[in-house]
């Protein structure tokens, strides 16, 4: 599923990937059963490869990985949180356009 | 400069790009996420024709694409923030670029209403959702409630009985306004608890939803109904703001048309949801476009 521009996020891999990350992280909160999850995946695809280098892009699984998102409290899906130096710069759920997604980048940065 | 221009990719949207293309028309679709609108959030279709078994939304308006893509449609990914058809030449402004075109339908659809009642937005993603098929799972094991009474808020409650323990199927009327076979199917669920003539007052909860304050839609009998979480269908929007007046709207926001789809300004067609109808289906969005893209060659050839 990972594009070579997107990392794929778990349970495990959380910390050393996001939250330890020394550029601004973008994870995208999906599963397989979600029509909007995928209606935003092209999106999300063309900023990675637009953003490469200045901010990381995320797939986190809420299937395989349970954990994550309860942490985050994420009930609804796509959730889409941009993390910065650890700690949640902001929070967006529902399939938004690139519009939204690339104003909140923007603003991390 | 493009024979036609589709604003949105939904079912009339991608109808309309099927057609024009097989038409031999230069054609050109501006989406703003990923072809499908509101299918993409139905977990199962039975009433579209040619689908005995049904099929889920998903699959039905990725179908569509492909057939679009097959006959050579073009789109591009892209927001519109203005337009002007105040000419002959239609323009229309995208976040970045500019696109022209002799003509225009506009299948930009609709999207869900929302109740609008305290507690609403801020829960909004933490108990409160519009949509069953992406956030149902999360509920397993869970008390929720519907709040609605068509087609949408009865089918996604009988989806939710999937997970959730128990749904209340919250209704301002006395009776369900949704298809009879739907009705019937969420009435004999067990799991389903009809709360006839009630509204929603405000939803409660300190991070996630906790509970629903609701009352008799005569004021009477308010109660606290303990829910963890609240699927709204209430209804649809037609989203027409980017539109700034281009074209005549009726009070609700949604496109009078005449029956061959063209808007009060010439050269403009709608199709869809977004149009003022008395029916919003894919099988009616389905048979708009392609009355629109007749109409869009008739429109070309009298230039």
């Amino acid at each position: 599923m990972a594009d070579k521009n997107i990392t794929d996020v778990t349970d495990e891999n959380f910390k050393s990937e996001i939250l330890d990350s020394t550029i601004p992280v973008l994870v995208d909160f999906w599963a397989a059963w979600c029509g909007p999850c995928r209606a935003i995946a092209p999106v999300v695809e063309e900023l990675a490869a637009q953003y490469e280098g200045q901010v990381k892009i995320g797939k986190c699984n809420v299937d395989e990985n349970p954990k994550t998102p309860g942490q985050y409290g994420i009930r609804a899906i796509p959730t889409l949180i941009l993390f910065k130096n650890g700690t949640v710069a902001e929070q967006i759920t529902g399939a938004v356009s690139k519009t939204t997604l690339e104003n909140a980048i923007k603003k991390v940065v | 400069m493009e024979e036609v221009i589709i604003i949105g990719g939904g079912p009339a949207g991608m109808t309309a790009g099927i057609y024009a293309c097989r038409a031999k028309l230069k054609t050109l679709m501006v989406e703003k996420l990923v072809p499908g609108g509101q299918v993409l959030s139905t977990d199962w279709v039975e009433n579209y024709p040619g689908f005995p078994e049904g099929i889920s939304g998903f699959d039905l308006v990725d179908r569509m694409r492909q057939q679009a893509e097959r006959f050579g449609l073009s789109i591009v990914s892209d927001e519109v923030a203005g337009v002007d058809f105040s000419g002959s030449e239609k323009v229309i402004q995208g976040a970045g670029q500019t696109y022209r075109a002799k003509s225009v339908i506009i299948a930009s659809g609709a999207m869900y209403k929302r109740l609008g009642v305290p507690g609403e937005e801020r829960l909004t993603g933490r108990g409160v959702s519009y949509c069953a098929t992406c956030d149902g799972p999360f509920y397993q094991g869970q008390e929720i409630a519907v709040v609605g009474g068509g087609d949408s808020a009865v089918q996604e409650a009988v989806y939710l009985t999937r997970f959730a323990t128990k749904v209340y199927l919250i209704h301002r009327r006395d009776q369900l306004r949704a298809t009879r076979v739907l009705q019937e199917k969420a009435l004999a669920n067990p799991k389903i608890e009809p709360i006839w003539k009630n509204v929603v007052e405000s939803i409660e909860g300190a991070d996630q939803v906790e509970a629903l304050r609701i009352k008799n839609v005569d004021g009477s009998g308010g109660r606290t109904l303990e829910v963890q979480g609240a699927f709204i269908y209430v209804g649809i929007q037609p989203n027409t703001h980017w539109l700034q007046g281009a074209v005549s709207l009726d009070s609700q926001g949604f496109i009078p048309t005449d029956q061959n789809m063209a808007t009060s300004i010439p050269g403009v067609f709608a199709a869809g949801d977004v149009r003022q109808k008395l029916v919003r289906q894919i099988s009616t969005a389905v048979g708009d476009a392609a009355t629109a893209v007749l109409a869009v060659e008739e429109y070309l050839s009298s230039l």
